[in-house]
Parts: structure tokens; sequence; C-alpha cells
């Protein structure tokens, strides 16, 4: 199935992953490809761990990715970034804010977020690219549209007119936040 | 016009395009949407029951007056259900009625993965699995079709990969010229005394055979010619993975699982040289092609538990040479785990801090609460379906010495009290239990994303409505001592613990604090935000042992010791942690 593309989003509950695939996914079947998209809602405002799939191409079938078949992650949190490397191809892009939510056993001062995550990414996935989402998004107008910078940039990874990205923004963003969250997608696809 | 469309909203506009007139349920992941999304639609009649028993006697109802009707529930509402499904099945239908179960293979939010498409078998009615949100739109309607073609009602069974996946749907117009609802006496079809259910049941029978028959050619149950090496019967979002993982195979995808189409099947087996089944949980389709005498190869290599896909179909026949064993995967250093938590100002930590600090054996219950297992607040020791925690706690005391029936503690949320909960209470209360309860009341059906519920106010349209008062049903029920509470106020809902605990007698707590994700309305009122006094703070932790995601331990340069810090961001002001803090450094 080499003419599938694999994206997977994971962040933290909370964090927008769930808007982000919506986006992508609207992106995609307006380039007139066949979309699907999965993902788990049940834990997802408590803080858990989470992952949504896109894929997209001629005929999609199962709308989960295959183990080990992912061509771009899109991570929204960086330890979570790392956990899921493992469903990443050999030579996956990889595309992360560069951002540390505490995990509960972090909080309670029993362990500590991890160090070096950057490093370790780059050395199995060379193309990384690691954005300061926060401000970048600061620059743009407003800290909250920092996974728009983010898109942005994923958006250049991926070979589709960018008319169908920005008209799919403006279908999913509410209209007074449109004008800021296209100069944050406009940041993020000129990095 | 085209539009991508999860599962349960592709239900939802089936059920709108089929002309469904009334729809009930209770909210369940991963179905609850299906219901959230009918709604939408102002020609369907649509609202929350307060359990799966009751949003499908509504449903039953309504299609005794012509009406077509819909219930949606979770895999282990049918269990709830369950009494009058089977009975359902005897009296028939007037308007259609279809009853969609969503399942949950590996359980990202259930307490059991349990295969709906056994209660197909068992309440002997026919059972529809869509493998897409197309096919979830298309099936609904089709499964109006056949419910009123063969007077039955109809089982639409997804799962959690096509509720909350989305693809691509066409939509359609609605049906029109579908019968007005009226009343139809048919007491001899509809009233199941013994000597009517007699007539009925081989009408039943009867019915299933034909629809098996039906089966053979519907073009929902397609065999696919590939490979003549091997063939894979399967259904539903298994069919995707199998199409993904072997896509050289020959496959019958069954629409409709149950009954089995018995000659298409028989067909099928005799073009390819070697059959599988390849299913998620149990042989159900396995079972029933074995006992037709068919050679055919399912559960000695595909797993039992938990979900299918891809890589793990893969697996599964690399040992059959068909497939190459897939690569292991990468591995990476271990991290810190990331369940999920309470949100920062739920009412219900505290209660949780109090019930670990008094030693308590909680009897728990479903719901955001069940979330009080986790640690630190380490305070749940049971937990088993919707309303057990009362009735659970009714008979561990009985049995307990004295001083041990004191620390049994049951927890329930609003919801789950309303769902089964009362029922239970009016066990402990009829027959004298000595246990505490607490009614952990958030004003809401918080766990499945905020539903209304018949104590909440208001309606799923969002209309206001009569508000069950709970202080005075468990008062109705027989409970004597009933104490409401503040749970921000850590006192006195120690007082309350501690008084109601040491009672020899069946005894209520309520708490009165809404779910701080309450939005309109402001049923929720966020308090002043805290902060840490960093020249006060001893660095004691004893803050951290509520387990709020908004306060942070800092540690200082050695590591050794630090500092709690409260995120401004996540704050919410309830002052729990405030209240744990012996030198006021929390202002
Ligand atoms: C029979 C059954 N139906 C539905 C569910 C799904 N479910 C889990 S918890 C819950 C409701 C919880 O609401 P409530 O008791 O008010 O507690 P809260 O989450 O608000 O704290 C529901 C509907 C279930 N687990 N079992």
């Amino acid at each position: 199935m080499s003419d599938i593309t694999n994206i997977l989003l994971v962040g933290v509950g909370g964090q927008g992953t769930l808007l982000a695939s919506e986006i992508l996914s609207e992106v995609f079947m307006r380039a007139g490809y066949d979309v699907k998209k999965s993902e788990i809602h049940g834990m997802s405002q408590r803080g858990g761990s989470v992952v949504s799939h896109v894929r997209y191409g001629r005929e999609v079938f199962s709308p989960v990715v295959p183990e080990g078949e992912g061509d771009i992650l899109f991570g929204f949190e960086l330890m979570e970034t790392y956990r899921y490397l493992p469903l990443l191809r050999p030579g996956a892009a990889v595309v992360a804010n560069n951002y540390r939510v505490p995990s509960p056993s972090i909080l309670l001062g029993q362990e500590t977020y991890p160090e070096g995550l950057e490093g370790k990414i780059r050395s199995h996935f060379p193309d990384f690219l690691l954005v300061d989402g926060l401000r970048l998004a600061s620059e743009a107008g407003n800290p909250r549209v920092a996974n728009t910078v983010l898109l942005g940039a994923v958006s250049k990874r991926i070979d589709i007119d960018e008319k169908f990205w920005l008209a799919a923004i403006e279908k999913m963003v509410p209209p007074k936040a449109l004008e800021i969250n296209l100069r944050a997608f406009g940041t993020g696809r000129a990095l | 016009m085209k539009e991508i469309l999860s599962g349960n909203e592709a239900i939802a506009r089936g059920a709108f395009e089929a002309g469904v007139k009334v729809a009930s349920a209770y909210p369940g992941t991963p179905s609850t949407e299906i219901l959230e999304n009918v709604s939408n639609y102002a020609s369907i009649d649509s609202s929350w029951a307060p359990n799966e028993k009751v949003a499908l006697e509504v449903a039953i109802g309504a299609s005794f007056g012509g009406a077509r009707a819909l219930a949606c529930m979770k895999h282990v509402g049918v269990n709830v259900a369950a009494d009058p499904l089977f009975t359902a099945s005897y009296t028939g239908v007037g308007g259609g009625l279809v009853l969609v179960v969503a399942d949950d293979p590996e359980m990202h939010s259930s307490q059991n993965e349990q295969d709906s498409r056994n209660y197909a078998k068992f309440s002997k009615i026919p059972m529809l699995e869509p493998a897409d949100s197309m096919e979830c739109k298309e099936f609904t309607r089709l499964a109006f079709e056949i419910s009123e073609k063969f007077d039955t009602p109809v089982m639409l069974r997804s799962c959690t990969r096509i509720s909350h996946g989305k693809s691509v749907v066409e939509l359609h117009e609605p049906v029109t010229g579908l019968p007005e609802p009226r009343l139809v006496k048919d007491p001899r079809k509809l009233v199941m005394l013994p000597g009517n259910a007699r007539v009925r049941h081989p009408i039943v029978e009867e019915r299933i055979v034909n629809l098996s028959t039906f089966g053979d050619s519907l073009p929902i149950n397609r065999a696919e010619y590939r490979s003549e090496e091997f063939g894979v019967i399967c259904s539903g979002v298994t069919w995707q993975y199998v199409r993904e993982a072997l896509p050289q195979a020959s496959t019958l995808k069954l629409g409709m699982v149950y009954p089995l189409p018995m000659n298409l099947l028989r067909e099928f087996a005799s073009k390819v040289k070697k059959l599988f089944v390849v299913e998620e949980l149990d042989p159900f389709i396995e079972e029933q092609v074995k006992s037709m005498g068919i050679v055919v190869v399912g559960k000695e290599i595909i797993p039992l538990c938990g979900e299918l896909s891809p890589g793990r179909i893969r697996a599964a026949f690399a040992n059959t040479g068909i497939t190459v064993e897939p690569a292991a995967p990468m591995a990476v250093d271990m991290l810190p785990v990331r369940p999920p938590n309470m949100c920062p100002g739920c009412p219900h930590r505290g209660m949780f801090y109090l019930l670990n600090r008094l030693n308590a054996y909680v009897t728990g219950d479903i719901g955001c609460y069940t979330l009080g297992f986790m640690h630190p607040l380490n305070a749940m020791d049971t937990c088993v379906c919707m309303g057990a925690s009362i009735s659970n706690a009714s008979g561990i005391v009985r049995s307990l010495p004295v001083e041990e029936q004191r620390r049994v503690v049951a927890v329930i949320g609003d919801s789950t009290f309303l769902h089964t909960g009362v029922n239970s209470l009016m066990e402990m209360a009829y027959n004298n239990a000595p246990a505490t309860v607490i009614i952990l009341d958030n004003r809401i059906t918080a766990m499945t994303g905020r539903q209304e519920n018949p104590s909440s106010g208001y309606t799923l349209a969002g209309e206001e409505a009569p508000v069950v008062n709970i202080p005075n049903l468990v008062r109705a029920l027989g409970i004597k001592h009933v104490v409401e509470v503040d749970p921000y106020d850590l006192p006195a809902s120690r007082k309350a613990l501690e008084e109601e605990m040491a009672r020899p007698e069946p005894s209520v707590i309520i708490t009165n604090r809404p779910c701080c994700l309450i939005k309109g309305e402001c049923r929720f009122e966020k308090g002043k935000v805290l902060e840490v006094d960093q020249n006060s703070c001893t660095g004691c932790k004893a803050c951290l042992a509520i387990g709020c995601p908004a306060i942070e331990w800092k540690p200082d340069a050695s590591g050794k010791k630090g500092k709690a810090w409260i995120d401004p961001l996540l704050c919410t002001g309830c002052t729990v942690c405030q209240q744990l803090c012996k030198f006021n450094a929390i202002k």
C-alpha cells in the first residue's frame, strides 16, 4: 500500500490533537483522496497519553496505521513524541512542539522529566523538526495557536496544494480566530 | 454531497435518512455521540434515558406505536437492556426497531470486552456490522427495512474503531411515504403471556431460518474472489485489516453477522483451498462454520483477547507461511507512564483523599470518580458495574465483624445512582445494611463527556427539565441519615464521614459541587487562583497527596529537597490543597 500516507498525531489529552486531526482529514478529502482517521475519545479530556491516526491515499482500508508504517509523526508534547516513535517506518519525518507536560509521577516528584529526548529522537529520525510552538505562536499574536504553527510545519512535508489547507482551516476554526490562525499557519510553513 | 463523518455521526445520519421518529439512549463510550448527533435532526424526538433498559423500552414502545425507533448503548448497556430485548424478539415490531450497540475490544474505555454478537444469537435477532462510516449510514437504513420486512428488532454492531473512526460518506435524502404512527390493538402479539409467547416462539425460529436464506443473496454479504489458495471470512473493521494485511486473500465480507448465510458460506468454502475466519474477540462465526462441518482455521492462530490490527493479523498468519513475521518494533527507553487523572478542581478529589486517610474500604462504581483508584489517592477497592457500589457494600458488611463494617463506604456518581444505584440503595435501606454511601453529585454525567441526566435540570436538547431531588429520593427509600456536604470543605466533609462511618445503620452523604467542566449557565464558578508562597513553603509535600495536576514538585539543585508550585493556568481555586497546608504557604 505504498500510495498511502500515514500520519500520527500524539500528545496529552486536552492539547488539541483531535481538532488538528480533523483539519488534516478535511484537507485530504478536499484534495480528492480517500481518508480514514481513528482515535480514542474516552480518556482524552483527562490528561492521558493520546494518539490519533490519519491516513490518505487512493483507497484506504484500515483506520489505524499499521505498526511501523507511520510516515509522519506530529508531536504536541516532547515525551509523547518519543513514546510513539516505534509506530514509524525508518526514515519517517517528525515534527514536534518543544513543549513539556509533566506526568502525574513527575508532578509528585517521584520521577523526573526525561533528559536528552531531542537528541534521541534525532538519532533515530534525522528528518526531525523541533518547533518552539509557544514562542512562535505568541509572535503571531496568541500563544493558543501553537498547534496551527505546527500544522503549518507539517504541511510542508505533505505534497498537497496550500489552497486546500487554507480552505480546511477556514472551515474548521471559528471566524473570529481565523486571521490569527492563518498567520500562525504561514509562520509554520515558512520554517 | 460528500462529508467526512465518524461512524457515530453516520449512524445518526442513517437514522435521519431512514425516517426515524424516536430515539433513546444512555451514554457510554464509544456509543455516546450517536444520540448527541441524532439530536441535531429536528424530525427525530431524541432523549436521554436514565439507563439502557429504559432506553430500549422507550424505543420498543415507539415501535409499537408504528414509528421507526432507535436505541443506542455501549456493549455492557445491553446487559442492562437484555430483559426487554429478549422478549421484543418474540413480540416483533410495529415501526422498524433498531438497537445500536458499540463494542469496545481492547477496553479503551470499558470494564470488559464482551462480544455483543452473542446477544444477536442468544435473542434470535439479526445483526448487521458496518466496516466504515458509509456503511454505518447505509446499514442503519437497511436495518430498518429488514426490521419491518421480517417483523423483528435488528441490532447494528459498531466498535470503537468504527464509531470513533472517520471516513468519507455520501449523503442521501430521507425516505418518504412511511406510515403515520397510530394505535393498533394486537394483544395476542404484544402481550407476552405464556399462551401467547408459545405461539410466537416458533415464528421467531422460522424467522431466523428465513433471514439466513435472505442473507445468501443480500448484497452486503459479499464474496470477493482473489487468490484461490486461501479465503478469509470476516466482517466490520476486521475486513479492513484483512484487506490491508492480506491483500491477495479472497474474502467473504459479512455485512450481516447473524444469522449466517449458510449457502453463500458453503459456496465460498468450496472455491478456496484453505479457509480462515478472522474475527475480533469470540470465535462467533468460527464455531457456527465448524458446526456446519466446514474445515476452517480461526482462533488457533487469531488472538481471543483485545483488538486486531493489520500487524496482529500479519503476525498470526506468519505461522501459516502466508505472511512474513513483521519486524519487531524499534526499542525506545522506558518513560514515565501517563495515565488519565481527575481534572484540577474536580469536586471528587477531596473525598477520596479523606477516604484514604480514614482507611476506608471503598466499594467503587463507574464514572470519573473511578480515578480515585489511582495513586496517590489509592482509595478504591472494588468496581464491578454501574450501581454495584451500593449493593456490594450491602453484601460485604453482612459477614464482617463490627469494627470492619464501619470501614465500608460505597461511592457512586449522580448519573450512576439514577441508572441502577437507586435499586441498590432501596435494598440497603430495606435490609438495614450498616454501610455508608457517598453520592458524588456533580450535576452531570461527566465521564462520557458531560451529558445531562434526570437530576441535572436539563434535557438532551438543553431545555429545562424537572430535577430529581436526590436527598428527598434517598429519604423516600427509607434512609434516615442523610447529610449534604461541600466537598471543597475538607473539615466538614471529614466530620460527616467520621460520623456516618461510625453509625451502625445505613447512611448517605451527598456532595454538592458541580463538575468543573460544566459550561453554560455557569453551574461551576472558578475561585481565586492560588499560589505557593515560596518563602513559607517548607517542602513537606502534604499538598501533593491529593494528586492535583495543577500542583508540581519543583526539586532544588540538589534534587533532594524542593518546593511545591501551582500552575496558574490550571488552578481553579478549589482550595482543597490550601486546607492541607499547615504553614499557610498557599494563598
Ligand atoms: C451499563 C453501562 N452503561 C454505561 C456505561 C458508561 N459510563 C461509564 S461511567 C458513566 C456515567 C458516570 O456518571 P456519574 O455517575 O454521574 O459520574 P461522573 O463521571 O459524573 O463523576 C457512564 C455512562 C457503563 N460503564 N456501563
